[in-house]
Protein backbone atom coordinates (compact mmCIF):
# COMPACT_ATOMS: atom_id res chain seq x y z
CA UNK A 1 0.00 0.00 0.00
CA UNK A 2 2.43 2.71 0.80
CA UNK A 3 4.19 1.90 -2.60
CA UNK A 4 0.77 2.68 -4.39
CA UNK A 5 0.50 5.99 -2.33
CA UNK A 6 4.17 7.16 -2.97
CA UNK A 7 3.41 6.48 -6.76
CA UNK A 8 0.46 8.59 -6.36
CA UNK A 9 2.10 10.99 -4.45
CA UNK A 10 5.18 11.63 -7.11
CA UNK A 11 3.01 11.52 -10.12
CA UNK A 12 0.71 14.83 -8.19
CA UNK A 13 4.15 16.38 -7.05
CA UNK A 14 5.47 16.12 -10.78
CA UNK A 15 2.11 17.20 -12.26
CA UNK A 16 2.39 20.24 -9.87
CA UNK A 17 5.44 21.17 -10.60
CA UNK A 18 5.42 21.44 -14.33
CA UNK A 19 1.73 23.20 -13.71
CA UNK A 20 3.70 25.59 -11.99
CA UNK A 21 6.46 25.77 -14.14
CA UNK A 22 3.95 26.32 -17.37
CA UNK A 23 2.09 29.23 -15.59
CA UNK A 24 4.97 30.78 -13.68
CA UNK A 25 6.32 31.36 -17.13
CA UNK A 26 3.03 33.05 -17.80
CA UNK A 27 3.27 34.84 -14.79
CA UNK A 28 6.70 36.51 -15.09
CA UNK A 29 5.77 37.22 -18.56
CA UNK A 30 2.82 39.00 -17.66
CA UNK A 31 4.22 40.88 -14.58
CA UNK A 32 7.58 42.04 -16.69
CA UNK A 33 4.73 43.59 -18.92
CA UNK A 34 2.88 45.47 -16.44
CA UNK A 35 6.05 46.85 -14.73
CA UNK A 36 7.21 48.04 -18.46
CA UNK A 37 3.14 49.62 -18.91
CA UNK A 38 2.66 46.67 -21.11
CA UNK A 39 -0.03 44.65 -21.59
CA UNK A 40 1.57 41.13 -21.61
CA UNK A 41 0.59 37.83 -23.38
CA UNK A 42 -3.22 38.27 -24.24
CA UNK A 43 -3.62 36.58 -27.56
CA UNK A 44 -3.50 32.39 -26.92
CA UNK A 45 -6.39 31.38 -24.75
CA UNK A 46 -8.36 33.59 -22.73
CA UNK A 47 -6.22 36.20 -21.70
CA UNK A 48 -3.02 34.87 -22.51
CA UNK A 49 -3.42 31.64 -20.47
CA UNK A 50 -2.75 28.75 -22.96
CA UNK A 51 0.60 30.76 -24.31
CA UNK A 52 2.93 28.83 -21.74
CA UNK A 53 1.85 25.60 -23.03
CA UNK A 54 1.73 26.74 -26.62
CA UNK A 55 5.47 27.58 -26.46
CA UNK A 56 6.26 24.28 -24.72
CA UNK A 57 4.57 22.63 -27.83
CA UNK A 58 6.49 24.84 -30.07
CA UNK A 59 9.80 23.64 -28.77
CA UNK A 60 8.69 20.04 -29.09
CA UNK A 61 9.03 20.83 -33.20
CA UNK A 62 11.92 22.36 -33.11
CA UNK A 63 14.90 21.27 -34.85
CA UNK A 64 17.19 20.10 -32.42
CA UNK A 65 21.05 21.53 -33.19
CA UNK A 66 24.33 19.63 -31.64
CA UNK A 67 27.10 21.45 -32.30
CA UNK A 68 29.86 19.54 -34.79
CA UNK A 69 32.60 20.31 -32.37
CA UNK A 70 30.64 19.55 -28.95
CA UNK A 71 31.12 16.52 -26.60
CA UNK A 72 27.82 15.09 -28.09
CA UNK A 73 27.26 12.94 -24.57
CA UNK A 74 27.89 15.48 -22.02
CA UNK A 75 26.36 18.16 -24.16
CA UNK A 76 23.03 15.95 -24.03
CA UNK A 77 23.94 14.70 -20.58
CA UNK A 78 23.64 18.34 -18.85
CA UNK A 79 20.00 19.21 -19.72
CA UNK A 80 19.15 16.17 -18.18
CA UNK A 81 21.50 16.85 -14.51
CA UNK A 82 19.55 20.15 -14.47
CA UNK A 83 16.10 19.11 -14.73
CA UNK A 84 16.49 15.68 -12.59
CA UNK A 85 18.44 17.72 -9.79
CA UNK A 86 15.54 20.19 -9.87
CA UNK A 87 12.63 17.74 -9.40
CA UNK A 88 14.51 15.55 -7.06
CA UNK A 89 15.16 18.81 -4.42
CA UNK A 90 10.88 19.26 -4.83
CA UNK A 91 10.72 15.39 -3.56
CA UNK A 92 11.68 16.18 0.66
CA UNK A 93 9.43 19.43 0.42
CA UNK A 94 6.55 19.04 2.87
CA UNK A 95 3.30 20.83 1.99
CA UNK A 96 1.40 20.01 5.03
CA UNK A 97 0.69 18.19 8.56
CA UNK A 98 0.04 14.58 8.13
CA UNK A 99 -3.46 14.01 6.96
CA UNK A 100 -6.19 11.10 8.11
CA UNK A 101 -7.94 9.93 5.31
CA UNK A 102 -10.09 6.61 4.36
CA UNK A 103 -8.11 5.61 7.69
CA UNK A 104 -4.91 5.75 6.43
CA UNK A 105 -1.74 8.16 7.84
CA UNK A 106 -0.67 9.89 4.52
CA UNK A 107 2.33 12.08 4.99
CA UNK A 108 2.09 15.30 2.46
CA UNK A 109 5.18 14.77 1.34
CA UNK A 110 7.11 12.24 -1.12
CA UNK A 111 9.93 10.76 0.53
CA UNK A 112 10.05 11.80 4.23
CA UNK A 113 13.70 11.78 4.80
CA UNK A 114 15.23 12.94 7.97
CA UNK A 115 17.83 15.24 6.62
CA UNK A 116 15.64 16.71 4.29
CA UNK A 117 18.06 20.43 4.54
CA UNK A 118 21.00 18.51 3.74
CA UNK A 119 19.44 16.46 0.79
CA UNK A 120 18.16 19.89 -0.45
CA UNK A 121 21.54 21.62 -0.42
CA UNK A 122 23.55 18.46 -1.28
CA UNK A 123 21.18 18.40 -4.70
CA UNK A 124 21.74 21.89 -5.57
CA UNK A 125 25.17 21.53 -5.31
CA UNK A 126 24.92 18.94 -8.01
CA UNK A 127 23.35 21.05 -10.01
CA UNK A 128 26.22 23.03 -11.03
CA UNK A 129 27.50 20.21 -12.53
CA UNK A 130 23.94 20.16 -15.53
CA UNK A 131 25.16 24.19 -15.74
CA UNK A 132 29.28 23.48 -15.80
CA UNK A 133 28.98 20.60 -17.77
CA UNK A 134 26.90 22.00 -20.59
CA UNK A 135 29.26 24.73 -20.88
CA UNK A 136 32.13 23.31 -21.39
CA UNK A 137 30.46 20.31 -23.69
CA UNK A 138 29.27 22.53 -26.24
CA UNK A 139 32.58 23.70 -27.15
CA UNK A 140 31.93 27.52 -27.20
CA UNK A 141 33.41 30.03 -25.98
CA UNK A 142 30.21 32.40 -24.10
CA UNK A 143 28.82 28.81 -22.65
CA UNK A 144 32.02 27.96 -21.06
CA UNK A 145 32.63 31.60 -19.62
CA UNK A 146 28.75 31.13 -18.36
CA UNK A 147 29.44 27.45 -17.48
CA UNK A 148 32.53 29.00 -15.05
CA UNK A 149 31.21 31.85 -13.91
CA UNK A 150 28.08 29.81 -12.74
CA UNK A 151 29.98 27.39 -10.98
CA UNK A 152 32.18 30.05 -9.23
CA UNK A 153 28.88 31.86 -8.03
CA UNK A 154 27.21 28.63 -6.74
CA UNK A 155 29.78 27.50 -5.20
CA UNK A 156 30.36 31.09 -3.16
CA UNK A 157 26.93 31.57 -2.50
CA UNK A 158 26.58 27.88 -0.52
CA UNK A 159 28.36 29.18 1.87
CA UNK A 160 26.30 31.76 3.53
CA UNK A 161 23.54 30.06 2.04
CA UNK A 162 24.66 26.95 4.02
CA UNK A 163 25.59 29.03 7.43
CA UNK A 164 22.26 30.84 7.09
CA UNK A 165 20.70 27.64 7.27
CA UNK A 166 22.71 26.20 10.70
CA UNK A 167 20.78 29.11 12.53
CA UNK A 168 17.58 27.81 11.48
CA UNK A 169 18.17 24.53 12.63
CA UNK A 170 19.86 25.48 15.64
CA UNK A 171 16.71 27.07 16.81
CA UNK A 172 14.66 23.84 15.48
CA UNK A 173 16.87 21.28 16.56
CA UNK A 174 16.03 19.05 13.38
CA UNK A 175 17.11 18.62 9.81
CA UNK A 176 13.82 17.53 9.20
CA UNK A 177 11.51 20.41 6.87
CA UNK A 178 8.23 19.28 8.43
CA UNK A 179 9.70 20.01 11.74
CA UNK A 180 11.57 23.16 11.29
CA UNK A 181 7.83 24.51 9.93
CA UNK A 182 6.14 22.80 13.13
CA UNK A 183 8.55 25.16 15.24
CA UNK A 184 7.47 28.03 13.87
CA UNK A 185 4.00 27.88 14.62
CA UNK A 186 2.53 31.07 16.12
CA UNK A 187 4.79 34.36 15.13
CA UNK A 188 7.76 32.25 15.92
CA UNK A 189 8.57 32.74 12.40
CA UNK A 190 12.45 32.25 11.85
CA UNK A 191 12.48 36.08 9.48
CA UNK A 192 11.42 37.52 12.57
CA UNK A 193 13.81 35.89 14.55
CA UNK A 194 16.92 36.02 12.44
CA UNK A 195 16.42 38.77 9.87
CA UNK A 196 19.70 39.05 8.91
CA UNK A 197 20.11 35.17 8.38
CA UNK A 198 16.79 35.43 5.70
CA UNK A 199 18.35 38.34 3.86
CA UNK A 200 21.16 36.38 3.65
CA UNK A 201 19.56 33.34 2.79
CA UNK A 202 17.27 34.89 0.36
CA UNK A 203 20.26 36.66 -1.15
CA UNK A 204 22.09 33.51 -1.49
CA UNK A 205 18.98 31.80 -2.90
CA UNK A 206 18.97 34.44 -5.93
CA UNK A 207 22.29 33.58 -6.51
CA UNK A 208 21.61 29.58 -6.84
CA UNK A 209 18.52 29.76 -8.93
CA UNK A 210 20.68 32.17 -11.17
CA UNK A 211 18.25 34.48 -10.89
CA UNK A 212 18.39 38.21 -12.22
CA UNK A 213 20.36 40.30 -10.24
CA UNK A 214 22.88 37.39 -9.75
CA UNK A 215 22.19 35.63 -13.39
CA UNK A 216 25.74 35.81 -14.74
CA UNK A 217 25.55 32.74 -16.22
CA UNK A 218 23.30 33.83 -18.71
CA UNK A 219 24.26 37.27 -18.63
CA UNK A 220 22.30 37.97 -22.70
CA UNK A 221 24.38 41.27 -23.37
CA UNK A 222 27.85 39.84 -22.53
CA UNK A 223 27.50 36.24 -23.39
CA UNK A 224 24.27 35.69 -25.77
CA UNK A 225 23.06 32.70 -24.23
CA UNK A 226 25.65 31.87 -21.37
CA UNK A 227 25.80 28.07 -20.78
CA UNK A 228 22.69 27.55 -23.16
CA UNK A 229 24.05 29.63 -26.23
CA UNK A 230 24.47 25.98 -27.87
CA UNK A 231 21.05 24.37 -26.83
CA UNK A 232 17.83 24.52 -28.84
CA UNK A 233 14.32 22.47 -29.20
CA UNK A 234 13.93 20.25 -26.06
CA UNK A 235 17.09 20.23 -24.45
CA UNK A 236 17.05 24.04 -23.94
CA UNK A 237 13.06 23.08 -22.81
CA UNK A 238 14.93 21.38 -20.22
CA UNK A 239 17.00 24.38 -19.04
CA UNK A 240 14.17 26.60 -19.01
CA UNK A 241 12.12 23.76 -16.70
CA UNK A 242 14.87 23.36 -14.43
CA UNK A 243 15.57 27.15 -13.76
CA UNK A 244 11.75 27.87 -12.81
CA UNK A 245 11.53 24.74 -10.91
CA UNK A 246 14.57 25.87 -8.94
CA UNK A 247 13.11 29.29 -8.48
CA UNK A 248 9.73 27.22 -7.44
CA UNK A 249 11.99 24.95 -5.03
CA UNK A 250 13.98 27.91 -3.79
CA UNK A 251 10.75 30.34 -2.55
CA UNK A 252 9.36 26.72 -1.15
CA UNK A 253 12.11 26.81 0.99
CA UNK A 254 12.36 30.18 2.11
CA UNK A 255 8.86 29.94 3.28
CA UNK A 256 9.53 26.87 5.19
CA UNK A 257 12.70 27.76 6.81
CA UNK A 258 11.87 31.51 6.90
CA UNK A 259 8.17 32.33 6.78
CA UNK A 260 6.83 29.60 9.07
CA UNK A 261 5.79 27.70 6.49
CA UNK A 262 1.71 26.36 6.70
CA UNK A 263 1.32 27.83 9.86
CA UNK A 264 -0.92 31.08 10.35
CA UNK A 265 -1.07 32.40 13.61
CA UNK A 266 -5.29 32.15 13.96
CA UNK A 267 -5.74 28.77 12.63
CA UNK A 268 -6.30 26.93 15.34
CA UNK A 269 -8.50 29.64 16.82
CA UNK A 270 -11.19 29.08 14.14
CA UNK A 271 -12.18 25.61 15.42
CA UNK A 272 -12.17 23.37 12.00
CA UNK A 273 -12.02 20.22 11.86
CA UNK A 274 -8.39 18.53 11.37
CA UNK A 275 -8.85 18.04 7.95
CA UNK A 276 -10.05 21.37 7.48
CA UNK A 277 -7.60 22.98 9.25
CA UNK A 278 -4.66 21.03 7.06
CA UNK A 279 -6.43 21.77 3.48
CA UNK A 280 -6.17 25.32 5.40
CA UNK A 281 -2.44 25.35 6.04
CA UNK A 282 -1.76 24.05 2.36
CA UNK A 283 -3.19 26.60 0.80
CA UNK A 284 -1.35 28.92 3.48
CA UNK A 285 1.64 27.25 2.39
CA UNK A 286 0.87 28.19 -1.34
CA UNK A 287 -0.21 31.57 -1.19
CA UNK A 288 3.17 31.85 0.67
CA UNK A 289 5.47 30.29 -1.85
CA UNK A 290 3.51 32.23 -4.73
CA UNK A 291 3.97 35.80 -3.07
CA UNK A 292 7.77 34.74 -2.52
CA UNK A 293 7.73 33.95 -6.33
CA UNK A 294 6.09 37.31 -7.56
CA UNK A 295 9.03 38.71 -5.01
CA UNK A 296 11.36 36.89 -7.31
CA UNK A 297 9.94 38.22 -10.54
CA UNK A 298 9.74 41.82 -8.91
CA UNK A 299 13.15 42.08 -8.31
CA UNK A 300 13.94 40.71 -11.48
CA UNK A 301 12.18 43.35 -13.51
CA UNK A 302 13.67 46.30 -11.26
CA UNK A 303 17.62 45.39 -10.43
CA UNK A 304 20.31 45.94 -12.92
CA UNK A 305 22.60 42.66 -12.77
CA UNK A 306 25.81 42.60 -11.19
CA UNK A 307 29.57 43.05 -12.55
CA UNK A 308 31.46 39.69 -11.84
CA UNK A 309 34.20 41.02 -9.44
CA UNK A 310 31.22 42.84 -7.44
CA UNK A 311 29.35 39.68 -7.16
CA UNK A 312 32.08 37.33 -5.68
CA UNK A 313 33.31 40.32 -3.24
CA UNK A 314 29.80 40.88 -2.01
CA UNK A 315 29.25 37.01 -1.48
CA UNK A 316 32.51 36.93 -0.04
CA UNK A 317 32.86 39.93 1.84
CA UNK A 318 29.43 40.57 3.12
CA UNK A 319 27.26 37.96 2.59
CA UNK A 320 29.27 35.22 4.82
CA UNK A 321 30.11 37.81 7.46
CA UNK A 322 27.09 38.49 7.79
CA UNK A 323 25.88 34.73 8.43
CA UNK A 324 28.25 34.54 10.86
CA UNK A 325 26.73 37.48 13.09
CA UNK A 326 23.29 36.04 11.95
CA UNK A 327 24.87 32.61 14.18
CA UNK A 328 26.30 34.52 16.79
CA UNK A 329 22.89 36.13 17.06
CA UNK A 330 20.84 32.99 16.85
CA UNK A 331 23.59 31.35 20.20
CA UNK A 332 22.58 34.96 21.15
CA UNK A 333 18.91 34.19 21.47
CA UNK A 334 18.82 30.06 22.54
CA UNK A 335 21.33 31.38 25.33
CA UNK A 336 19.06 34.10 27.24
CA UNK A 337 15.97 33.41 26.22
CA UNK A 338 16.06 29.53 26.35
CA UNK A 339 13.80 29.16 23.06
CA UNK B 1 50.69 50.59 -4.18
CA UNK B 2 47.06 51.88 -5.53
CA UNK B 3 46.26 54.89 -5.71
CA UNK B 4 42.33 55.80 -3.79
CA UNK B 5 40.90 57.32 -6.79
CA UNK B 6 38.21 60.12 -5.00
CA UNK B 7 34.86 60.01 -7.10
CA UNK B 8 33.51 63.28 -8.08
CA UNK B 9 30.59 62.51 -5.89
CA UNK B 10 31.59 60.06 -3.00
CA UNK B 11 28.43 58.37 -1.78
CA UNK B 12 27.03 58.55 1.30
CA UNK B 13 27.05 55.69 3.67
CA UNK B 14 23.02 55.78 3.49
CA UNK B 15 23.73 55.39 -0.27
CA UNK B 16 26.77 52.54 0.50
CA UNK B 17 24.32 50.41 1.95
CA UNK B 18 22.01 49.92 -1.39
CA UNK B 19 18.70 48.92 0.59
CA UNK B 20 16.89 51.67 0.61
CA UNK B 21 17.72 52.77 -3.03
CA UNK B 22 16.75 49.29 -4.24
CA UNK B 23 13.45 49.64 -2.09
CA UNK B 24 12.76 52.80 -3.76
CA UNK B 25 13.65 51.28 -7.27
CA UNK B 26 11.30 48.25 -6.27
CA UNK B 27 8.75 50.84 -4.80
CA UNK B 28 8.53 52.39 -8.85
CA UNK B 29 8.03 49.42 -10.39
CA UNK B 30 5.52 48.02 -8.18
CA UNK B 31 4.07 51.39 -9.25
CA UNK B 32 3.65 50.67 -12.52
CA UNK B 33 2.32 47.13 -11.93
CA UNK B 34 -0.76 49.53 -12.15
CA UNK B 35 0.18 51.84 -13.83
CA UNK B 36 -2.01 53.03 -17.59
CA UNK B 37 -0.33 50.54 -20.30
CA UNK B 38 1.27 51.80 -23.77
CA UNK B 39 0.86 48.97 -25.72
CA UNK B 40 -1.94 49.58 -28.91
CA UNK B 41 -3.64 46.20 -30.11
CA UNK B 42 -2.14 46.59 -33.35
CA UNK B 43 -4.64 44.44 -35.69
CA UNK B 44 -7.73 45.71 -33.94
CA UNK B 45 -6.56 49.43 -32.70
CA UNK B 46 -4.65 51.05 -35.66
CA UNK B 47 -2.24 53.79 -36.04
CA UNK B 48 -3.66 56.99 -37.13
CA UNK B 49 -0.71 58.32 -39.33
CA UNK B 50 -0.33 62.11 -39.81
CA UNK B 51 -0.43 63.27 -43.37
CA UNK B 52 3.67 63.69 -43.34
CA UNK B 53 3.22 59.38 -43.48
CA UNK B 54 4.92 58.20 -46.39
CA UNK B 55 3.76 54.69 -47.11
CA UNK B 56 3.46 52.89 -50.53
CA UNK B 57 3.18 54.89 -53.56
CA UNK B 58 -0.04 54.49 -55.75
CA UNK B 59 -1.61 56.36 -58.66
CA UNK B 60 -4.13 58.76 -58.46
CA UNK B 61 -7.29 57.93 -60.19
CA UNK B 62 -9.55 61.01 -61.11
CA UNK B 63 -12.42 60.01 -63.33
CA UNK B 64 -12.13 55.78 -63.65
CA UNK B 65 -8.81 57.24 -65.32
CA UNK B 66 -4.88 57.76 -63.64
CA UNK B 67 -3.97 61.16 -64.37
CA UNK B 68 -0.28 60.22 -65.29
CA UNK B 69 0.96 61.25 -68.54
CA UNK B 70 3.66 58.69 -68.50
CA UNK B 71 6.36 61.02 -68.85
CA UNK B 72 8.61 58.85 -67.59
CA UNK B 73 10.16 61.07 -64.29
CA UNK B 74 9.37 58.96 -61.62
CA UNK B 75 11.36 56.19 -62.99
CA UNK B 76 14.21 58.42 -63.84
CA UNK B 77 14.33 60.09 -60.37
CA UNK B 78 13.90 56.71 -58.60
CA UNK B 79 17.38 55.62 -56.82
CA UNK B 80 16.07 51.88 -56.40
CA UNK B 81 14.75 51.66 -60.00
CA UNK B 82 11.29 49.91 -58.69
CA UNK B 83 9.61 51.65 -61.57
CA UNK B 84 8.87 50.92 -65.03
CA UNK B 85 6.91 52.98 -67.29
CA UNK B 86 5.54 52.32 -70.92
CA UNK B 87 3.64 54.77 -72.79
CA UNK B 88 1.11 54.92 -75.28
CA UNK B 89 -1.04 57.35 -77.05
CA UNK B 90 -4.23 58.49 -76.34
CA UNK B 91 -7.09 60.64 -77.93
CA UNK B 92 -7.39 62.30 -74.75
CA UNK B 93 -6.51 66.22 -73.63
CA UNK B 94 -3.19 64.91 -71.99
CA UNK B 95 -2.12 62.92 -74.79
CA UNK B 96 -0.42 60.54 -73.31
CA UNK B 97 -1.03 57.52 -71.14
CA UNK B 98 0.57 54.29 -69.22
CA UNK B 99 -0.53 50.97 -70.36
CA UNK B 100 2.08 49.10 -68.26
CA UNK B 101 2.91 51.24 -65.22
CA UNK B 102 4.88 48.41 -62.23
CA UNK B 103 6.06 49.33 -59.32
CA UNK B 104 8.16 46.50 -57.50
CA UNK B 105 7.62 46.60 -54.07
CA UNK B 106 11.11 44.60 -53.07
CA UNK B 107 12.70 47.63 -54.64
CA UNK B 108 11.07 50.24 -53.23
CA UNK B 109 12.74 52.13 -50.60
CA UNK B 110 9.36 54.66 -49.99
CA UNK B 111 11.78 57.73 -50.27
CA UNK B 112 8.92 59.47 -51.90
CA UNK B 113 11.38 61.22 -55.01
CA UNK B 114 8.81 59.98 -57.16
CA UNK B 115 6.06 61.66 -55.74
CA UNK B 116 7.85 64.51 -55.37
CA UNK B 117 8.89 64.76 -59.29
CA UNK B 118 5.70 64.07 -60.54
CA UNK B 119 4.37 67.07 -62.91
CA UNK B 120 0.66 66.12 -62.39
CA UNK B 121 0.72 65.30 -58.84
CA UNK B 122 -0.37 62.03 -60.09
CA UNK B 123 1.98 59.49 -57.61
CA UNK B 124 1.33 59.65 -54.32
CA UNK B 125 2.33 58.00 -51.06
CA UNK B 126 -0.63 56.70 -49.50
CA UNK B 127 -0.48 55.91 -45.65
CA UNK B 128 -0.76 52.06 -46.44
CA UNK B 129 2.18 49.96 -44.99
CA UNK B 130 0.63 46.84 -44.63
CA UNK B 131 2.64 44.91 -47.57
CA UNK B 132 2.99 41.60 -47.66
CA UNK B 133 3.40 38.55 -50.59
CA UNK B 134 4.66 35.22 -50.92
CA UNK B 135 5.79 35.07 -54.53
CA UNK B 136 8.11 37.56 -56.29
CA UNK B 137 5.28 38.18 -59.07
CA UNK B 138 2.95 38.84 -56.21
CA UNK B 139 5.71 41.76 -55.40
CA UNK B 140 5.19 44.03 -58.49
CA UNK B 141 2.51 46.17 -58.28
CA UNK B 142 0.90 46.66 -61.68
CA UNK B 143 -1.74 49.57 -62.73
CA UNK B 144 -4.65 47.40 -60.98
CA UNK B 145 -2.89 47.54 -57.27
CA UNK B 146 -1.50 50.64 -57.88
CA UNK B 147 -4.95 52.87 -58.68
CA UNK B 148 -6.54 54.74 -56.09
CA UNK B 149 -9.34 56.94 -56.31
CA UNK B 150 -8.55 60.50 -55.86
CA UNK B 151 -11.11 61.01 -52.87
CA UNK B 152 -8.95 58.95 -50.58
CA UNK B 153 -5.78 60.39 -51.09
CA UNK B 154 -7.16 64.16 -50.47
CA UNK B 155 -4.82 64.53 -47.03
CA UNK B 156 -1.81 63.76 -48.56
CA UNK B 157 -2.59 65.97 -51.78
CA UNK B 158 -3.16 69.05 -49.28
CA UNK B 159 -0.17 68.30 -47.03
CA UNK B 160 2.30 68.40 -50.48
CA UNK B 161 0.40 71.44 -51.73
CA UNK B 162 0.88 72.89 -48.47
CA UNK B 163 4.09 71.90 -48.05
CA UNK B 164 6.07 71.13 -51.02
Amino acid sequence: MDIVFALIKIVIAVAVLLFMVTYLVYFERKISAWIQDRIGPNRVGWGGLLQSPADVLKLFFKEDIVPRAANKFVHSLAPVISLTIAFITYTVIPIGNDIQLFGYNIKLVVADVDAGILFILAFTSIGVYGITLSGWGSNNKYSLLGGLRSSAQMISYELSMGISVVGVLMLAGSLKISDIINYQSGWMWNAILQPIGFITFVVAAFAETNRLPFDLPEAEPELVGGYHTEYSSLKFAMFFLAEYANMIVASALISALYLGGWNLPFVHDLGLNPTLTILFQITTYFIKILCVLFFFIWVRWSIPRFRYDQLMSLGWKVMLPLSLINLIWVAFLIYVFKI
Amino acid sequence: MSVVKKRRKDLTIFQKLYIPEIVKGMLLTFKHLFGPKFTRQYPEVRYEQPDSYRGRPVLVQENGKERCVACGLCSRVCPALAIEVQAVETEDEKERYPNLFEINMLRCIFCGFCEEVCPEEAIIMSKDYELTFTKYEDAIFGKDKLLVPVESLKGRIEFLRKYR
